[in-house]
């Protein structure tokens, strides 16, 4: 029971990650992709219809952790008390950029919301980058089960009393940020045409080479920093079709762009992003949030919430998904195609 | 101000009294704009559906303030109160999450279906999403409720041998004797607030002399849904709501009615300022014997006064829960004032002439939303000193590692950012009103962002 919320949280952490992804990368790279109002407001407009639904999974995803285990939400959320916050502002910050700059027809105000937008998105996926890196190499969970890490301490993972950021952490948010480059350039390729489409495929092309690089050095690091991250590779090899998906999708992205052919490119895109999470979800397995000191580690057997608890809401998450996946496939339906700003709009 | 539990304390206070002036009007203008919409569908009048789609962009710069302050509202339970999530997350994660489940994923597709939709997939499907949109608003609102009543009345747990607490019984959560009167009076409130809006937009416009021809339209719904909402504010919502918490929070009834001690024969002041220290009210103007009547139907019942309790289990904030109350009932009770006088007027034919009431009904737009947050206050403060009541105590809730330095950051980075918001909501309210309902007549979905406006 505790395996199976372990893999529903891991799934909907995963859908965040691909969907919101993708427009996260999409403000990440706008600045540079777009080069006039025009073009930026087909970015904007591409994901317009979508991205506060794709930022649901994040919320909802939260709320599946607490239930699930409502020890790993108190501890984790209050240990990483700064980088949260912060994390809720800049998800704020976003929000209005995207929603607000349409309201005035004013130069100088659209730009102001283009760089908060651009800001807002790539600072994001560097700190949602580095949240993981923090879950992998582990953080200093005391014997009652909390802790408290600052931003920094001296960028050393092997400090016993890690900083949020280190040089292991800023290299999982760099990763992070060439990897959802990468797939919002991808996405914004497909949603468009002429020029722009041509310029995010360049960009495109860009992200997957810093990917290919950061993804070697990231995974040399991590076997460095935790060699026991195989062990579960090596009493379960079926799992190593998980870093096969990701080497695969990887391949995919850059064949699939020298091709032009967009669409394959966003689902390489996402086959890479699907096995990069699901191995270091297998990796991990069973511990939630792995502790400097592995005796104070939570795992999913210590966190977890009451049999009955979760018992109950195995029905109830179940049909909240089914339902997910109706209102999703309809508004991509509804909305797909490119982006025309001389349509009548969507 | 070196104590983290009162700094948290505020930070919570303050995030969710801001995040809640948002969706407080968005719920009961997604009823409206339901109604708005089917009225349209019914009568095919272009007038309505002008209207709806002018509401509809208030409603979505509105409902992006609510999301995006939403947010905190979810983390901070993690983030300040680590304890309380350990303790209690067996039973209010539940709610919370199924929130998410249910509620957030159907607003956010159907908001954008909404907004986005009209023209490329006809009229049909617009006035379903409307009603999908309110239900999911709704269904928001109960899931978020569920865990409130749960707090202020715990049912459905179980006490664990090492002093936690387990879920037992997941359908008597999720329908919380407390929950029902607590759903209908807070809905309540989200209409009145909506309704209010919208009558006071319309009486402006009736009052400028511009787009009248909506302004009439604004008026007249609005108002109906107006009385309709602020008569049931008091009964039945309101009189189940003091019922209960007669019953199962008498000391918090004692705090908000500011009755020190016991009587016989309690009445019910009007007015007054409680004197914490010397245990009395300064100044009071008492209808006498109504609060025995009201509670117990008898006059001469004997209502427990703060001195029936032990001083540990009162209230913190004994004058601001007392003002709250009062605020939130003095306010209720002008708002069943103005309502009728002016349907009233509007039943004779003369509102539209009558200036001076137009002038009350625009001038009230602020009000209800005053209402919406004292009558929370009264809530919560009550619950006071108890995070969940009888349970745990709000000082033992709060994260063990977290300095009182780290939560005054970041409670005034919220501050700032809420500020800034708060100003640039207000510009972009006040250019939507400027606009009026004509200017978007041509092209509704040539936009960016779901709140868009269209290019000029």
């Amino acid at each position: 029971m505790e395996t199976f919320w372990f893999m529903a949280v891991a799934f909907m952490i995963t859908m965040y990650v691909l969907l919101d992804g993708f427009d996260l990368g999409a403000g990440a790279i706008h600045p540079f992709v777009a080069r006039n109002d025009d073009e930026r407001r087909i970015i904007i407009r591409a994901i317009g219809p979508v991205w506060d639904g794709n930022e649901v999974w994040l919320i909802a995803a939260g709320g599946t952790l607490f239930f699930a285990f409502p020890h790993l939400y108190a501890s984790s959320f209050s240990g990483f008390y700064l980088p949260l916050i912060m994390v809720l502002w800049l998800l704020m910050i976003r929000g209005l950029s995207i929603e607000l700059r349409s309201h005035l027809k004013d130069p100088l105000w659209a730009s102001f919301w283009d760089a908060a937008f651009f800001l807002g998105s790539a600072l994001l996926v560097i700190f949602f980058g580095a949240a993981l890196g923090n879950v992998v190499r582990g953080v200093p969970v005391a014997e009652d089960g909390y802790f408290f890490q600052p931003l920094w301490t001296n960028f050393s993972p092997t400090n016993p009393n890690p900083g949020i950021l280190d040089w292991y952490t800023v290299l999982t948010g760099l990763l992070a940020l060439s990897t959802l480059v990468a797939h919002g350039a991808n996405f914004v390729a497909v949603k468009t045409e002429h020029e722009l489409n041509a310029r995010a495929r360049r960009f495109a092309r860009f992200g997957w080479i810093a990917t290919i690089l950061l993804t070697a050095l990231t995974t040399v690091s991590t076997f460095y920093l935790r060699p026991g991250m195989l062990s579960n590779f090596a009493d379960r090899p079926w799992g190593v079709v998980l870093p096969a998906l990701a080497l695969g999708g990887l391949a995919g992205m850059g064949y699939f762009n020298f091709k032009g052919r967009d669409k394959a490119a966003f689902l390489s895109s996402s086959a890479y992003i699907l096995g990069m999470l699901t191995s270091t979800v297998f990796a991990v397995y069973p511990e939630v949030l792995p502790a400097v000191d592995p005796a104070n580690s939570l795992t999913i057997y210590n966190a977890s919430a009451s049999p009955y608890g979760l018992g109950v809401g195995l029905v109830w998450w179940s049909i909240g998904m089914v339902l997910a996946a109706v209102y999703f496939v309809l508004i991509y339906q509804l909305f797909r195609g490119k982006v025309r700003l001389e349509d009548e709009g969507y | 101000m070196d104590d983290p539990v009162l700094i948290s304390r505020w930070q919570f206070a303050f995030t969710i009294v801001y995040h809640y002036l948002f969706p407080a009007l968005t719920m009961g203008l997604a009823m409206l704009l339901f109604v708005l919409k089917s009225a349209y569908m019914r009568n095919q009048n272009e007038l309505y559906n002008k209207g709806a789609r002018f509401w509809g962009k208030i409603f979505a710069v509105t409902f992006v303030m609510g999301v995006v302050t939403g947010i905190p509202m979810e983390f901070q339970f993690g983030t300040n109160w680590a304890i309380f999530s350990a303790f209690s997350g067996d039973i209010i994660a539940q709610t919370l999450a199924m929130e998410g489940a249910f509620a957030f994923f159907l607003e956010s597709a159907f908001v954008g279906l909404f907004l986005f939709g009209e023209r490329r997939f006809g009229q049909r499907m617009h006035w379903f999403s409307s009603l999908m949109v309110f239900l999911g608003t709704w269904a928001s609102a109960y899931f978020i409720l569920a865990t409130s009543a749960w707090m202020l009345n715990p049912v459905g747990y179980e006490t664990l041998p090492d002093g936690g607490i387990a879920l037992e019984n997941y359908w008597a959560v999720l329908l919380n004797p407390w929950l029902f009167a607590q759903f209908i009076h807070n809905q309540g409130a989200t209409v009145v607030t909506a309704a209010f809006v919208m009558t006071g937009l319309g009486a402006y416009y009736l009052l400028a002399r511009r787009h009248e021809e909506y302004g009439r339209i604004f008026v007249r719904v609005g108002l109906i849904a107006a009385v309709i909402s602020s008569l049931w504010m008091l009964f039945p919502s309101g009189h189940l709501s003091s019922e209960q918490v007669a019953e199962k929070q008498p000391v918090a009834l004692a705090a908000m009615e500011g009755l020190f001690e016991s009587e016989r024969q309690a009445g019910v002041v009007l007015i007054g300022q409680p004197d914490v220290e010397n245990r009395r009210i300064d100044n009071p103007i008492v209808i006498p014997r109504a609060l025995s009547y009201l509670i117990y139907q008898n006059w001469n019942a004997e209502v427990a006064g703060l001195e029936a309790f032990p001083e540990e289990d009162w209230p913190d904030n004994i004058p601001l829960l007392y003002y709250s109350y009062h605020v939130m009932v003095g306010l209720g009770t002008i708002f069943i004032a103005i309502t009728v006088l002016a349907t009233f007027l509007l039943w004779r034919r003369r509102l539209f002439e009558s200036r001076w009431m137009l002038w009350i009904l625009m001038l009230a737009i602020p009000f209800p939303f005053i209402a919406n947050i004292a009558g929370w206050l009264t809530t919560e403060l009550g619950r006071q000193p108890w995070l969940v009541y009888g349970l745990m105590r709000t000082s033992e809730g709060v994260s063990p590692n977290i300095s009182s330095g780290n939560v005054l950051f970041t409670l005034i980075g919220f501050a700032g950012m809420y500020l800034i918001m708060g100003l640039l909501y207000i510009l972009i309210m006040v250019r939507e009103v400027a606009h009026g309902p004509e200017a978007e007549s041509e092209e509704p979905e040539l936009t960016e962002g779901q709140s868009g406006e269209q290019p000029v």
